[in-house]
């Protein structure tokens, strides 16, 4: 280096006041509220006592209920942030007409609609899966946690600082303005030679490694850990799909690795994976990035599908129909999702059986996705079917859902691609199958496994008004843009020329504005439950008449999840057990081996977003010392032998004779 | 193919969509009237098997409600080797007739593939040459140049209605895609790289074209009007951009290539004829090796270390933008001087 070494450089590198966005109202705003709300909680926490519960009970927890209600929190959280960017591009988009400019300026949208797309898919869609995962696979399958319960909580921590480091992007420096995969040339160092696109790179290498370990373990867990007698073939269809995506993950995030860090070495030394010139083939990112992506679209889809296929044969009670199709076809979907990858570009222009062939694979993947929709219909038929709140969304889902589908086999007929692609029909679409599938899946999951979590249900007048408004408010916001992309209106517009389209984005905003509505109910329907704790009790554990194992153990389950590691005869475990006139034992019980918290996992995940946070702003010197840090931290951990503890017999005879005299007063 | 009462269904959406004033279902050349009708047909095909669930579910959900007590529930049924039959088999004969059709239609319609009619009723004249447009995505405006006719205009694009047009596309910077929904399909224009698109328009009238693939700031503003002429009306289109004086030349070019947004109109009556070629191969700044060159030389076994000056920086380039700056090349004289440069010289550039 020729030039003296400059202080202030390598302390911190790029980062200076003017990265601190003041001249920008909406972000001040912003950055006000979640400054008050910020200050707010820290005097209540401090006030009311909570920080060292907080600490021990939640932050160091390596219990998988724990951790899968910290990850159904964050991705509530992060739904909040996903979806004000949302309101903002209806709102732009509306607006912006002619003369009018709305509010955005290009520089701001480009970053808004970069953003919703990340955090929507990474920090509010796989919290929320992987969070379910977490909390019911262990449950379903006679487990007492996963196989790996430190790694759990290291891989909760790695996701929760990702979706930090895109939150610090707001207030400090700016995020990525390329739209949510990143293409490059233009995100390359020379279209986008600011920070945007390393806080992307670097929240979600540091998500990534959460993900991925977090699959690993549940793997582990699902084929390991069964209880005694569940043979895969009874296991329930949760679990099944909760095993598919995760082989889906292990297989597929190292890719999305992979495709970054190249990103990150063109853009930090020069190398030329990805550029225009010397060699570099951007169309090779592409083609890589959706190696990742397209399994990761059923990486999402898979645990929704499998929590319809918990809530319809409870709600009808009705054993499933076609079980062994429904498994079969999961297993399917996930061997096809790694082959169609290029459907989501054939305007690359590669050849005509080349696309003619991913176009194919696309369709037939809808042949057992078909399969599976046709098993809930028939599980429903000749059913009893409740219309309890997490049925409704079921019931939404398979509507909405079977247009998306159509719209997607369409959008895989190549010729028909070349004039829907990167319209506004695409993003109709979807949003269709992701907010049709997935979203609606996650609440009904959260409202059919709440009282399992805390022991009272959730309030079905808020929830059924949920339910009610994002249905509604689904159809008036993404019609209209099923509409516009047949106009020939293509995405990422921030203004517009021609004031006929004016009609369709204003009744899309209004869509916009009812799921508002829709997401205020959700979670009035928890602030409401809450308050009404006593009323909305569920002491038997099992408040559906449900038919899995979680159900057969008090709500919310001791920290030992099972006293005795049930036997499982049959499938639906549970139904087989209530049939068969179980009796919960009520003598016998022995000391219960259990991990034991510990902050390595907070510690580790924590430094590597401080070094993520370095490494964005090249402050050198600090990403030096944290990485360092790091390395101590894990070498540390690897000699912590103090990992476990036993909770003695008299403590579960204590927690199981509490249970005995509740069920007895509520008999 | 459509069994008759969807037959009629036909008519019935066609209007519904003409209603919309949908462009991309009613467009005005042939390819994209293919395009818009497989859409059509495909739809179609998925709704008979869509509607019916849609409708089974609605009726199920409310036949077996709890509260109807004269249903019949049977708790335990839970397979019938029929029914699985056809639900898996039916999905996969509309999904075989539906493959079919993709197939047929992909190979029909790839926009590579020169132009075989001109509408459903007419085939080409013998004697047709396709208007050759070389289209470059700029930062963000689009280059057109008409080596035929020796004028380039930026963002507006005319040609005769029933004449195919063959567009070659590329790209000056970062990706982005051609599109003219009336027209046809669209495409991608990736730096460093040449796509095709074969279309032709059927009817006179002005028509929307713009990039639908974002490109960074001035993305929104990437749109241009693409005119459908009489042969009359073309000749003096042509001749208009031929009067509007200015020349196209490399650096003409390098400074249209610099990034504006919502760039006006502009004709340029001569135009440099190895512009496109020389973007293309991403050399039209003097002196930058062209990449075709660099992989005949890497191909000859490379040249070894210290053969580049990296970190050069040229005038018009933003801050950031790193450079290789290398010796003289033009696509004309590449074969000749690789090897003149692979086999004699050490190295064309070297470390300071």
């Amino acid at each position: 280096m020729s030039e003296t070494l400059d202080l202030t450089k390598l302390i911190f590198g790029r980062l200076s006041l003017e990265a601190i966005p003041y001249h920008e109202p909406i972000l001040v705003g912003t950055f006000c509220m979640v400054a008050l709300g910020g200050l707010a909680a820290f005097i209540a926490m401090t006030y009311f006592r909570l920080w060292g519960p907080f600490w021990r009970n939640w932050v160091t927890s390596i219990d998988h209920k724990r951790i899968g209600i910290m990850y159904i929190v964050l991705g509530v959280v992060m739904l909040l942030r996903g979806f004000a960017d949302a309101l903002m591009m209806r709102a732009q988009q509306a607006l912006s007409f002619g003369d009018a400019h709305g509010f955005l300026p290009p520089h701001h949208y480009d970053q808004v609609f970069t953003a919703h797309g990340v955090i929507m898919i990474f920090f509010v869609a796989m919290p929320l899966v992987t969070g379910l995962m977490n909390y019911v696979v262990p449950l379903q399958i006679g487990a007492r946690d996963v196989a790996f319960p430190f790694l759990n909580n290291f891989s909760f921590w790695m996701t929760t600082f990702g979706a930090v480091l895109v939150m610090a992007s707001l207030f400090i420096g700016e995020f990525a303005r390329t739209g949510w995969l990143a293409y490059p040339p233009l995100s390359g160092i020379l279209g986008s030679p600011d920070v945007g696109v390393d806080y992307y790179i670097w929240s979600l290498q540091i998500a990534g490694v959460g993900t991925l370990l977090s699959g690993v373990n549940l793997i582990a867990t699902i084929v390991k850990m069964r209880a005694p007698g569940m043979t895969l073939m009874k296991m329930p269809v949760f679990t099944w799909t909760a095993l598919c995506t995760n082989v889906l993950i292990v297989v597929t995030f190292p890719v999305l690795t992979a495709v970054l860090a190249m990103l990150s070495m063109d853009r930090y030394v020069g190398t030329n994976f990805f550029t225009n010139d010397l060699g570099g083939n951007a169309m090779m990112y592409v083609n890589l990035i959706w190696i990742w992506g397209h399994p990761e679209v059923y990486i999402l889809v898979l645990p929704a599908f499998g929590v319809f296929s918990e809530v319809v044969p409870t709600f009808t009670g009705k054993r499933m129909f076609g079980y062994t199709s429904m498994v079969y076809a999961t297993v399917v979907i996930t061997v096809l999702s790694y082959l169609v990858w290029l459907h989501h570009f054939f305007t690359m222009g590669s050849g005509a059986s080349v696309n003619s062939f991913f176009g194919i694979t696309t369709m037939i993947i809808s042949i057992p996705t078909g399969a599976k929709i046709f098993n809930w219909l028939f599980t429903m038929y000749r059913g009893r079917i409740r219309f309890e709140v997490p049925m409704l969304w079921t019931v939404g889902f398979m509507i909405t859902f079977v247009l998306g589908g159509m719209t997607g086999v369409l959008l895989a007929v190549p010729p028909a691609d070349f004039v829907l692609h990167n319209s506004l029909f695409l993003i109709a679409h979807f949003h269709n199958v992701i907010i049709g599938g997935v979203v609606f899946a996650m609440f009904a999951g959260i409202t059919y496994w709440f009282p399992k979590a805390f022991g009272f249900k959730l309030d079905e007048f808020w929830g059924k008004c949920a339910f009610w408004f994002w249905f509604v408010g689904f159809y008036f916001a993404f019609m209209p843009l099923y509409v516009l992309g047949l106009m020939g209106v293509t995405r990422r517009l921030s203004h517009f020329e021609d004031q006929s389209l004016q009609i369709w984005f204003v009744i899309a905003a209004f869509g916009g504005a009812l799921i508002a509505l829709g997401i205020g109910s959700f979670l009035l329907s928890i602030f409401v439950a809450i308050l009404r704790r006593k009323q909305y009790r569920d002491v038997t554990g099992d408040p559906w008449n449900a038919r899995t194992l979680e159900w057969s153990t008090s709500s919310p389950p001791p920290d030992y999840n099972f006293a005795f590691t049930p036997v499982v005869y049959d499938r639906d475990a549970w139904a087989d057990m209530k049939k068969a006139g179980f009796v919960r034992p009520l003598s016998g019980f022995v000391d219960i081996h259990m991990p034991k918290s510990t902050a390595a996992g907070f510690t580790i995940a924590a430094l590597s977003a401080v070094m993520g946070f370095a490494l964005i702003w090249q402050m050198w010197l600090l990403a030096g010392l944290s990485f360092v840090a790091m390395m101590v931290a894990i070498i540390k951990h690897t000699f912590n032998y103090n990992r476990d503890f036993y909770i003695k017999a008299d403590e579960v005879v204590r927690t199981e004779e509490e249970r005995t005299r509740l069920l007895a007063q509520h008999g | 193919m459509i069994p008759k009462p969807l037959r009629m269904l036909l008519p019935a959406s066609v209007l519904l969509l003409a209603g919309c004033n949908t462009v991309v279902m009613n467009p005005s050349g042939d390819i994209a009237n293919q395009q818009a009708h497989l859409i059509m047909v495909s739809t179609l095909l998925m709704l008979l098997i869509i509607v019916p669930v849609i409708i089974l579910t609605l009726l199920f959900a409310w036949r077996y409600r709890a509260s109807n007590k004269e249903a019949v529930y049977e708790p335990e049924w839970d397979h019938s080797t029929s029914l699985e039959l056809v639900i898996w088999g039916a999905p996969l004969l509309i999904i075989i007739a539906l493959g079919l059709l993709t197939w047929i239609n992909t190979h029909k319609l790839d926009p590579f593939r020169p132009l075989e009619r001109l509408d459903a009723q007419r085939s080409i004249p013998a004697d047709t040459k396709p208007l050759e447009v070389e289209v470059v995505a700029l930062d963000w405006k689009w280059l057109f140049i008409y080596p035929e006719q020796g004028i380039a205009t930026v963002n507006e694009l005319a040609a005769p209605v029933d004449r195919p047009i063959h567009f070659r596309i590329t790209a000056s910077s970062v990706m982005n895609s051609f599109y003219i929904p009336a027209l046809a399909g669209q495409i991608y224009a990736m730096p460093g790289m040449q796509s095709q698109l074969n279309a032709v328009i059927n009817q006179p009238g002005e028509y929307k074209g713009f990039s639908s693939n974002y490109s960074g700031a001035g993305f929104s503003g990437m749109h241009f009007k693409f005119y459908g002429l009489n042969d009359a009306d073309f000749s003096q289109w042509v001749a208009k951009a031929k009067s509007g004086g200015a020349e196209l030349a490399r650096d003409s070019y390098l400074e249209l290539r610099q990034p504006t947004i919502n760039a006006p109109v502009q004709y340029f009556g001569k135009v440099a004829n190895d512009l496109f070629a020389a973007e293309v191969d991403r050399c039209v700044e003097p002196g930058k090796m062209c990449m075709s060159k660099m992989a005949a030389i890497d191909a000859a076994g490379g040249m070894g270390p210290n053969t580049f000056q990296v970190g050069d920086r040229l005038p018009f380039e933003a801050p950031g933008r790193r450079f290789i700056k290398t010796q003289e090349c033009t696509p004309q004289n590449s074969a000749a001087a690789v090897q003149s440069l692979a086999l004699e010289t050490p190295a064309i550039g070297t470390r300071e």
